[in-house]
């Protein structure tokens, strides 16, 4: 919000206008991944890996070019590849950057219990607090992009960040910084929106992909990587986008109603017992009550 | 059991073998924990038990394992108390009289066995909530473990643990409150064992008598 600071909205004993009110400044930041033009090189995987200070270790061959089947815990951005037959017979290798998805609306945030082990930026990035996380994993359900992902060493999930130590600084993404083709681009949201549209419409006027789009899943609050895909009907294909993400309903239903309900049941039946014990006391037996000795089951 | 001696040389009556007891503790305490932690997950304004007791990811740490101590000791009370716990005609007269066992017109209520219909409802339902907690449980202990293909177990059971938990919550409530401020006399026999003559007659008449018939019948 340093920014914020610097914009001027109200100046003391000043004659006309104040400079630069009404601007509209946009803090919110997004990553463009332009899939039509990814060649798959993996510069991106590999600066991720050194800017993030992992390294690369063994892995699953997959009958494919792909890196490993999915993210890894240590391995937060994987270029996914899918052979696709069109309804012509031509073939298509589809190419596209996975990594966290920077929900405006995130899921994962939305089912942690743990206080501040994740957090959401004004400029949109949501990030792991490592330090905060208790390792209970319940990010791993609520996100539906399957990103989080737990490390068995540190018994606590990590993802990618956006790069938000850099961001901060003022840099790109370390994944931008590599990308040799310029498929990934970092910038505001508005910027990389405006981006995205220009060259999707590009796609569909000039290069033969009626169907080109861009993927700014709205079902989750729209989110802080797009991509722009040939074929946005059919996201699925790029990898296993998801066509219309949301967070799951089941952990929607938790944290909404099953939380009010259930707090309300708790204390109403802490309240209904302690009402009960002040209105009707307890059952004493009185110890000199004679004891009778009748039919088993007979009705005293 | 039934050979075993009821009545104690003391005059009174022994409600609760010391295996009874032990197994009753055994899911009593546990269930207390995972109470305690399970609420601190529940709630980020009761996250601060959690801190209480040894830091989250502790508590996050252990949870599970109680969980296994727990269901164990539901298991246990099964072997022990299964047969014990079918449903009887009489529980269905204690049903409908319910209403009188609430506002302790017990001069009104039906005769009951070792347990009645009220205690019966209470073994059942936490172990049903047991055998879900337990389910649900393996895959919230291990959620990593479960591909993205079967997610929908994640999803499932994000929703099904808490609305288990929160049944044998009602269930713990009413029972905690019966067996310490209610019902005097029920405390002890969990921690002692034993009960009046006046208790047994009065609460589980049934049974009592049955003890007293079985005692003629030995001499």
């Amino acid at each position: 919000m340093s920014q914020a600071a610097t914009e001027i909205v109200r100046i003391s004993g000043h004659a006309g206008s104040v400079p630069g009110a009404g601007l509209n400044r946009e803090f919110r930041v997004a990553k463009l991944v332009d899939t039509t033009t990814c060649i798959g090189c993996k510069a991106c995987e590999v600066a991720c890996l050194e800017w993030n200070g992992y390294t690369f270790t063994e892995t699953t061959f997959d009958n494919s070019y792909q890196t490993m089947p999915e993210t890894a815990w240590s391995y937060w951005n994987l270029i996914k590849f899918n052979e696709h037959e069109r309804e012509d017979g031509s073939m298509m290798l589809l190419m596209r950057k996975d990594q966290c998805m920077h929900c405006a609306d995130p899921g994962c945030l939305a089912a942690c219990p743990a206080d501040g082990a994740i957090v959401q930026f004004a400029n949109g990035i949501v990030d792991f607090q490592e330090a905060n996380c208790i390792g209970c994993g319940y990010c791993i359900s609520g996100c539906p992009f399957n990103i989080p992902k737990f490390s068995p060493e540190a018994r606590k999930v990590f993802k990618c960040t956006l790069c938000n130590d850099r961001v901060s600084q003022g840099l790109e993404p370390a994944c931008i910084k590599a990308c040799p083709t310029g498929c990934l681009h970092f910038g505001t949201k508005l910027e990389m929106n405006e981006l995205a549209e220009t060259r999707a419409k590009q796609l569909r006027e000039h290069s033969g992909f009626p169907d080109a789009g861009v993927y700014d899943p709205p079902g989750v609050g729209g989110t802080h990587v797009i991509y722009v895909l040939h074929d946005a009907k059919n996201p699925e294909l790029y990898g296993g986008l998801p066509k219309d993400p949301t967070i799951p309903v089941t952990v929607q239903l938790w944290k909404h109603p099953l939380k009010w309900l259930g707090n309300l049941a708790i204390v109403g039946g802490l309240v209904g017992v302690f009402v009960h014990f002040l209105r009707f006391g307890p059952k004493e037996v009185i110890e000199d009550e004679p004891v009778t000795k009748g039919e088993v089951g007979e009705k005293r | 059991m039934s050979r075993e001696p009821y009545l104690l040389p003391n005059g009174r009556v022994l409600r609760y073998s010391f295996n009874e007891r032990m197994i009753h503790w055994m899911a009593g305490l546990s269930y207390v924990y995972l109470l305690l932690t399970g609420l601190a997950f529940w709630s980020p304004w009761l996250f601060w038990i959690a801190v209480v007791l040894g830091g989250a990811t502790t508590s996050r740490e252990l949870h599970p394992w109680f969980g296994v101590i727990f269901f164990i000791a539901v298991c246990l009370m099964f072997r022990m108390w299964g047969a014990q716990m079918q449903e009887t005609p009489e529980d269905k007269a204690w049903w409908n009289n319910v209403g009188h066992y609430i506002r302790n017109e017990d001069d009104k209520m039906p005769s009951a066995g070792r347990f009645n219909g009220g205690q019966k409802l209470l073994f059942w339902g936490f172990f049903w909530n047991a055998v879900a907690l337990l389910l649900t449980g393996l895959v919230l202990w291990f959620p990593h473990w479960i591909p993205w293909s079967l997610r929908f177990l994640r999803l499932v059971a994000v929703i099904v643990h808490p609305i288990a938990a929160l049944l044998t919550i009602g269930l713990f409530i009413i029972h905690v409150y019966m067996g310490t401020a209610m019902e005097r006399g029920a405390f002890g026999s969990v921690i002692r064992g034993d009960v009046s003559r006046a208790w047994a007659n009065h609460h589980h008449h049934t049974w009592f008598q049955q003890i007293l018939r079985d005692s003629e019948a030995r001499k």
